[in-house]
């Protein structure tokens, strides 16, 4: 297989001397190719909900919120050894600041989201140096606490409805950006125009979460965590405060997560604190994504997603039975298959599409 | 002489680094058996050898006419094989007593070692037997390790490094221990770096160096320049 | 005056109730460092057994409660031995990730099996009794009970970790598992027993937890959470500290509920961070056998 040959990529960026014998580079012919069939893919995406039955859209903005999270979540406790089961906290969080933004402060749901994600972005700043204090597993029950605690706070503010939640109502959309040009462009209703846009706008943030932690996994302070997980010592010594960037990934996953939450919830036009802090929906899910497709790579989020909407899309007439097929797949793969689905495939056939381990190549045209 | 212990064409292995090469070695019931040789000269892997936490080939070693080289250390005990490891090693958060009762955990055999006849030998620890380990001095604690070990009443005692950090008092009265559990049947290998300390008290020696045996005989053949050589190799 | 009084009684008896479901999540994490997330989820399952074999199979509610703590050690033990003992590592994920998967499998496994009903187990006339500790301070025999539960289980362990040759084999091992081994001792056996105690102890939790209130698939993790709580404020490691750290938890709540009945448990998730903002060690720090 001609696969992996290296692609002219220097480590530094100017020009190698002409005696340079080795090269270290992260990329391969197969992620050329991914890349180009990548961008195909997304452009069928963008022009899909042209012939794409209102469902199918509801149904891949699901997938496409989930993969963000679970991309998010893969990024913060697999390369950042940050293990969070309260991330539905910061879902919730958005969830709540948008309809504060546009029940109370007559925002538009745009704007809202991006509110959200500040908003959310400053709270897990606080609360981070608290749960930072507990160590390794302790830290994971501590977020869940923390994010139990917001739930019981969120649901105190009666003008949001207190425990029972609220509604939007329909005339917030009508800002929605490109509404008017999407019912005009497809000759539908209103409520599927809605529908439309928020696909995009779920379809563009999911590319660009991905694009952004993959430039971040290869990046010199993504390697340092990735040094750091092994031996923290020997990422000290080359002079990276790997706290700092595990405090700075902490607080941009969650103002990121708190962006999808405000998105899910624009979409679903109705909170509850039950709901918008649930740990199955917003944690167990995206937990089981990346464990099943395969914790620290860029792909397997991909094909856990899949398998997650296979199984809700068959089994979800039993009630609960997918979750728990979902959580036996789970413990299987973590015990068979610890790098996941995605992992073992790419080490057994050695496919990378989004090569994040380096490798050195001789150079042998110099 | 009845051969206790046999290892032969013993390689070791920590992953892939490779820290004994072919080693053949042996112990007789009563003897005490120095193993010398420089840092990372392979003496601890031999010991964890022997003392099962490391996997070996099946019939690498041989208690008496058994393969014991991939029994695991919670087994290799039972056979009546105590390692006192480097370090002392002993459980930080258990009195002194404890950590002896410990050692006889697996209560097979109760003479003629036990608490008794272990306070007897080392009369200090008695006086100190409700005591946290951690607050003892590096000598007691020593022999702790050595009593813990003891408590199984072993038939090969395996000691690595007993003497570092000890004053030389301290270790002198550490060896004439040995000299006396030698006596009573037990077989002892001493694993040291002080080749002079090691070689005072042993009957035979084997010298180590980069996981190949060098040189193997009684202290009393040997002159210190062979002795030199086979240690530093030069 | 007397009404402090009362909360101050109220929070310690609630307190016992969370030093119980706590104790099983001490035990593991001091001996083998394993994060068992599923403890809340295994307590309800428990509390499921006993229901199923009490006040539907007939039996009497000592003997489920025995035969419980029976399957729920058995059920520990292959746990252990079959599913976490492969993903205890240096990696902290994989037990996390594998006892998270655990949670949702016994949630959901419940829930198909037994419905979304809240349940309770018919203890009699027990249920409602109350005893007077002073004039004007009655309590109710159940919580009593139960505090008295927790306080002889808590004895009970003690005495099995310090005066026991497989307590000093657990105590060993937690310190140093390598070293251990020379000893004779299997460490994939003891961790197994470990985790079987674990489990045990959890039915006394389900039992108590079920004859005062009522119980559904979905509650298991409230319930890890305020064991975590116990645990974290009273200092890992020390099984006296997480009856202290339970009774913070309790009376913290007691008081919040007072205030406003809805504050209740975020009263005690407060508490738990304030302690974790004052003292981040916890109230009794390396009380027992230090968690290093």
């Amino acid at each position: 297989m001609m696969l992996d040959r290296p692609q002219h990529l220097p480590l530094v960026a100017d020009p190698a001397p002409a005696n340079t014998v080795w090269r270290a580079t992260s990329e391969t012919r197969l992620s050329r190719v991914a890349r180009i069939a990548g961008l195909a893919a997304l452009a069928g995406l963008i022009l899909l909900p042209a012939i794409a039955p209102r469902t199918l859209l509801q149904d891949l903005f699901f997938v496409f919120t989930i993969l963000t999270l679970a991309q998010l979540w893969n990024v913060l406790a697999g390369w950042g050894g940050l293990v969070s089961v309260g991330q539905q906290a910061f879902v919730g969080l958005g969830a709540y600041v948008l309809f504060a933004a546009i029940g109370l402060g007559s925002l538009d749901p745009v704007s809202s989201i991006a509110i959200a994600a500040v908003a959310t972005a400053i709270i897990a700043a606080l609360i981070g140096p608290l749960l930072f204090r507990l160590e390794g597993p302790y830290f994971a029950i501590g977020s869940w606490v923390a994010a139990e605690s917001l739930r019981l706070v969120c649901a105190q503010f009666k003008s949001l409805g207190g425990g029972t939640g609220m509604s939007l109502q329909s005339s917030v959309y009508s800002s929605l950006p490109g509404l008017k040009s999407v019912q005009n462009l497809f000759g539908v209703r209103p409520a599927i125009a809605r529908d439309i846009v928020l696909y995009w706008i779920a379809l563009a943030i999911v590319v660009v979460v991905m694009l952004a932690i993959y430039r971040f996994v290869k990046s010199r302070h993504g390697l340092a965590l990735a040094a750091s997980r092994d031996n923290d010592r020997a990422a000290g010594s080359v002079g990276v405060r790997t706290d700092r960037i595990r405090f700075a990934l902490w607080v941009a996953v969650a103002g990121m997560t708190g962006a999808i939450g405000a998105l899910a919830y624009l979409q679903k036009a109705r909170i509850s604190p039950d709901a918008a802090f649930s740990v199955t929906d917003w944690t167990a899910y995206v937990l089981f994504v990346v464990i099943i497709g395969g914790v620290r790579t860029i792909e397997g989020p991909v094909v856990g997603v899949m398998i997650l909407w296979g199984l809700i899309f068959y089994l979800s007439q039993y009630g609960s039975l997918y979750l728990l097929v979902l959580g036996v797949i789970a413990i299987l793969v973590m015990l068979f298959m610890p790098k996941g689905i995605w992992g073992a495939a790419s080490h057994r056939w050695n496919v990378q599409l989004f090569p994040t381990q380096r490798r050195l190549f001789r150079n042998a045209y110099h | 002489m009845t051969i206790l212990l046999r290892a032969s064409a013993l390689d070791a292995f920590y992953g892939d680094f490779q820290a004994l090469f072919g080693v053949n070695f042996q112990i007789a019931r009563g003897e005490i058996v120095a193993v010398i040789g420089a840092n990372g000269a392979g003496k601890s892997t031999l010991l964890k050898s022997i003392a099962g936490l490391i996997d070996n080939r099946h019939d690498a070693l041989r208690w008496g006419d058994e393969a014991i080289g991939d029994r695991p250390a919670a087994e290799v005990v039972r056979l009546g094989i105590a390692l006192v490891p480097e370090g002392r090693q002993l459980f930080p958060s258990l009195t002194v007593e404890e950590n002896l009762l410990v050692g006889a955990y697996c209560g097979l055999r109760s003479a003629p070692w036990d608490l008794t006849s272990v306070y007897d030998a080392f009369p200090v620890l008695r006086e100190r037997r409700d005591s946290r380990v951690t607050v003892l001095s590096g000598g007691q604690q020593q022999m702790v390790a050595i009593g813990r070990a003891l408590m199984s009443n072993p038939t090969l005692l395996l000691c690595d490094e007993i003497s570092l950090g000890l004053a030389p008092i301290v270790v002198e009265d550490i060896y004439r221990m040995l000299a006396r559990i030698r006596d009573g049947g037990t077989a002892v290998v001493v694993v040291e770096q002080d080749i002079v300390r090691a070689l005072k008290s042993a009957d035979r020696f084997y010298c180590l160096q980069e996981g190949r045996i060098r040189l193997s005989g009684t202290p009393s053949e040997a002159d210190s320049d062979t002795i030199t050589a086979a240690y530093f190799g030069t | 005056m007397m009404d402090w009084l009362d909360v101050a009684t109220q929070g310690i008896l609630l307190g016992g109730v969370y030093a119980l479901f706590a104790l099983g999540l001490s035990l593991v994490f001091g001996i083998m460092r394993l994060v068992n997330l599923a403890h809340g989820d295994l307590i309800v399952l428990a509390a499921y057994f006993v229901l199923f074999t009490s006040s539907m199979a007939g039996l009497p509610l000592g003997v489920a409660t025995a035969l419980a703590i029976a399957a729920m050690f058995v059920l520990g033990y292959l746990l252990q031995r079959f599913v976490l003992e492969r993903v205890l590592g240096d990696e902290i994920m994989p037990p996390l990730l594998v006892t998270f998967g655990l949670s949702v499998i016994v949630q959901n496994a419940l829930l198909l099996t037994f419905g979304a009903d809240s349940r309770r187990l018919q203890a009699g006339a027990f249920e409602t009794g109350s005893v007077s500790l002073a004039p004007a301070l009655k309590v109710g025999l159940a919580p009593l009970t139960t505090l008295v539960a927790a306080v002889i289980v808590i004895a009970l362990l003690q005495l099995l970790f310090y005066k026991t040759s497989i307590g000093r084999a657990f105590r060993a091992t937690a310190d140093n598992p390598e070293i251990a081994q020379l000893m004779g001792i299997n460490q994939r056996r003891i961790f197994a027993i470990a985790v079987g105690i674990s489990l045990a102890v959890s039915v006394v939790a389900a039992v108590s937890l079920g004859v005062r209130a009522n119980f559904d698939p979905s509650i298991g993790p409230a319930r890890l959470l305020y064991a975590f709580e116990a645990v974290i404020i009273g200092g890992l490691g020390s099984l006296w500290g997480t009856l202290a750290g339970g009774m913070v938890v309790g009376i913290a709540q007691t008081i919040g509920a007072r205030i406003n009945p809805e504050w209740q448990i975020l009263a005690g998730h407060l508490a738990f961070l304030a302690v974790l903002m004052i003292k981040p060690r916890g109230l009794f720090p390396g009380a027992g056998h230090d968690a290093r």
